[in-house]
């Protein structure tokens, strides 16, 4: 008797869980809002209002940017308020998905560029097109073609590159070489101008009994900004630029790209990395430069505030120059702020977004020890690694080619990569077997796509 | 012909209605936390069973697809190896600690140790220091130039020294083992309450009958700590299925797919493919594969 009540309060319990679950997940989700109506660049009138604004820039001088640039915002704008929800890149791209779905959400937030967060949020009809806004503020003449692209996409992002603009950068980023100065004087080397003498470089310190290249690759993803540059050097920047953002017409499984992996193979093979790159640290391999262990190592612009803290003077940058004498390497922009399809007020948002991005703001940018997306010749250093930096992006975004972040392509590019490179240093794949794997990724998702 | 079913049907109606109100009672001290554990526990599980059977991106409409999710798992080759790797990490999390904690505490039980409690503590210790704790300091440790690898060639073993955890054939038994660490201490613990509690009388008949230690641990103690190994047994091999922290700080699967399991594909699946129903299918998936072991186990350690 008392296992049957114990059974019908379970078999209750079950059937409350049934009614109550009744929906289905999403169904809940409201469909694009119209953006028809008329747009103003004046919001001093616009009466009191909170802006809620969603960024991962939470690292000092970055964190400093946003900080000022919001205060000198709210001084210019009484009417309104801005409440900041910062958070660290990852739990921002773990959380915006269900955020942006829920009926509070934010009204400007920082999207990923890629397919698999920007892309996910335009198909999902999340985020606002910005294109009258664009017109309306002048946009257009303010950043580059090629800067902008990582921001555009097809209404139904089927197409990245090419459509509306979702959002606007405040930063720039390139990947190339840093290198310690004394080091490369001790090998009685010069800095190498091209490719070719990039390899020559790394033979002699290996001759000379150093560590030619540092990398950590343990996470996976760092080996993406060694392959990236050593990429554009063998492969045209069209079809890179296409296999970086997910649209068709290019191949993975091209002559030139193998020759890029058989590269980096290469480099291995001869001894020129540290031991044991794939369990090594990100941090760990960038500070056993800073302490004198290593030649060379390909990062991020982002790690030239950290170097130079630990190296002073001695740290430089600079990119190899391809056969053709430009140079194409991989970098982009900090993550694009974006208007959500709730957004309360789209006035108020472009606005601040405007605000973020202007010729004024990038002078608190440069202030902050942050590359400056916009103005980066004009406003560069005299010396130091971030003069090296500004010349190189400078250079890259106005003769060169600023080749996308190989991950953007498709959802699963991130991964793919990160697995396929790890089994390329390892030796455990052939470059033959790195460019099918990722011709197979990046295949099936532009045919879903046609 | 009617009139004894009318007294049968009011004699069972009366017991029921007098029985109603006692039943009520125990009901009602249970509501609080069966609210709770509903609320907390069944709603979410019931949740995550129901997105299961739809294709969802977390932002955009559902379809439902009945089973679709299930039998894309099943094929998924991917997904099949982090299971397998799951299995192993049993080994490491359950069986080793098992057999090693087995013997630390016969030993400490037997010995009589000054300062027991010390060494309980220090052996219980892991069990304690959160997880992500756990493998940040064990990714120092395991480093290419890290203690071991630094103890490795101190001691003329260089060669054995090697990059841990980005190896495709040692990364998996390298995290294995940070598992076995901390499941030792919680194994050990159990393993000696159990045994203090064996009256020393039976070590003493055993002993005049002529039994030497191997004897008196494989007829007495042994059998005395069933019940402790099945619990320490279960709960190991929860540890071990659902492993999400350890991978995620030390290999995030790497290199290539060596490390994956199925915590962690729940996670990348929902969180970076966007693909919600896939991930809570795998979640169901491993919630049944985790009650069949247990089930397995408890039945097996129930027999005597």
């Amino acid at each position: 008797m008392q296992r049957h009540t114990r059974l019908a309060a379970l078999a209750g319990g079950a059937a409350l869980l049934l009614g109550v679950t009744a929906c289905a997940p999403g169904a809940g989700t409201p469909e694009n809002a119209p953006s028809g109506g008329a747009i103003s660049t004046d919001i001093s009138e616009v009466g009191e209002m909170t802006l809620t604004v969603w960024d991962q820039e939470v690292r000092g001088g970055q964190n400093e940017e946003i900080e000022r640039l919001n205060a000198a915002f709210e001084e210019k704008y009484p009417n309104i308020t801005i409440e900041r929800v910062s958070q660290a890149f990852e739990d921002l791209n773990t959380t915006l998905r269900l955020a942006l779905t829920d009926k509070d959400a934010p009204d400007v937030v920082q999207a990923n560029n890629g397919r698999n967060t920007m892309g996910a949020f335009v198909e999902a009809g999340q985020l606002r097109p910005l294109d009258d806004y664009a017109d309306a503020y002048g946009w257009l003449e303010r950043y580059s073609p090629s800067v902008l692209q990582y921001s555009t996409y097809s209404e139904d992002a089927a197409v990245f590159g090419d459509g509306n603009l979702y959002g606007l950068p405040q930063m720039g980023e390139v990947v190339g070489v840093f290198y310690s100065k004394s080091k490369l004087e001790g090998l009685g080397l010069e800095v190498p101008g091209t490719w070719d003498e990039f390899d020559a470089a790394l033979a002699a310190a290996k001759e000379a009994g150093e560590i030619p290249l540092q990398l950590g690759n343990i996470e996976q993803w760092p080996a993406g900004h060694v392959f990236g540059p050593l990429q554009g050097a063998y492969v045209d920047p069209e079809s890179i630029t296409s296999l970086g953002l997910g649209n068709p017409g290019a191949s993975w499984t091209t002559p030139e790209n193998e020759a890029a992996a058989a590269a980096l193979q290469g480099w291995v093979d001869s001894g020129y990395f540290n031991d044991g790159v794939n369990g090594t640290d990100y941090d760990d391999a960038w500070q056993a430069l800073a302490d004198g262990q290593g030649v060379f190592l390909l990062g991020g612009s982002w790690l030239s505030a950290d170097l130079e803290d630990a190296m002073g003077e001695d740290v430089g940058f600079f990119v190899p120059a391809t056969e053709s004498g430009s140079v194409a390497t991989t970098g982009g922009t900090s993550l694009p702020f974006a208007i959500t399809s709730a957004a309360e007020n789209t006035d108020v948002a472009a606005a601040y977004i405007d605000f973020l991005t202007s010729d004024d703001a990038m002078d608190i940018i440069v202030e902050t020890g942050n590359l400056p997306v916009n103005r980066t010749a004009e406003l560069a250093p005299s010396s130091g690694v971030l003069a090296d930096v500004f010349a190189v992006f400078g250079e890259v975004t106005t003769d060169g080619d600023l080749l996308p972040y190989l991950d953007y392509a498709t959802p699963t590019a991130g991964e793919t990569l990160g697995r396929a490179l790890q089994g390329l240093l390892a030796g455990e794949m052939t470059p033959t077997a790195f460019t099918e794997q990722l011709e197979a990724d990046y295949s099936e998702f532009v045919a879903a796509n046609e | 012909m009617s009139d004894p079913v009318v007294g049968v049907t009011d004699r069972r109606a009366s017991r029921r209605s007098g029985r109603s109100r006692a039943a009520w009672v125990p009901l009602a001290y249970l509501a609080p936390a069966a609210l709770l554990y509903g609320a907390f526990l069944l709603f979410p599980l019931g949740r995550a069973a129901q997105f299961s059977f739809f294709e969802w991106d977390g932002l955009g409409q559902s379809t439902f697809v009945g089973f679709g999710n299930y039998i894309a798992l099943v094929q998924d080759e991917q997904l099949r190896e982090a299971f397998l790797h799951a299995f192993v990490l049993i080994f490491f999390y359950a069986v080793l600690p098992l057999a090693i904690g087995l013997l630390l505490a016969a030993l400490l039980t037997r010995a009589q140790v000054r300062g027991l409690g010390f060494f309980r503590t220090i052996i219980f210790l892991p069990q304690v220091i959160a997880m992500v704790v756990v493998a940040v300091t064990w990714r120092q440790i395991y480093a290419p130039d890290g203690p071991l690898n630094g103890f490795l060639r101190a001691i003329g073993l260089g060669d054995l020294a090697r990059p841990w955890l980005g190896d495709y054939t040692f990364t998996l038994p390298a995290v294995g083992l940070i598992g076995s660490w901390v499941s030792l201490g919680l194994v050990t613990v159990l393993l000696m309450a159990g045994m203090s509690r064996i009256p020393p009388e039976l070590y003493e008949s055993a002993r005049i009958d002529g039994a030497g230690p191997f004897q008196e641990f494989f007829a007495i103690t042994l059998p005395s700590v069933r019940g402790e190994i099945t619990v320490a047994l279960t709960l190991t091999i929860v540890a071990a299925l659902k492993t999400f922290d350890l991978i995620y700080v030390t290999t995030s699967g790497g290199p290539g797919t060596s490390t994956t399991v199925p915590s962690y594909e729940v996670y990348r699946r929902a969180f970076q493919l966007g693909e919600v129903g896939a991930a809570t299918a795998v979640g169901v998936a491993l919630t049944i594969v985790v009650f069949a072991i247990n089930f397995v186990v408890n039945r097996i350690g129930d027999k005597k």
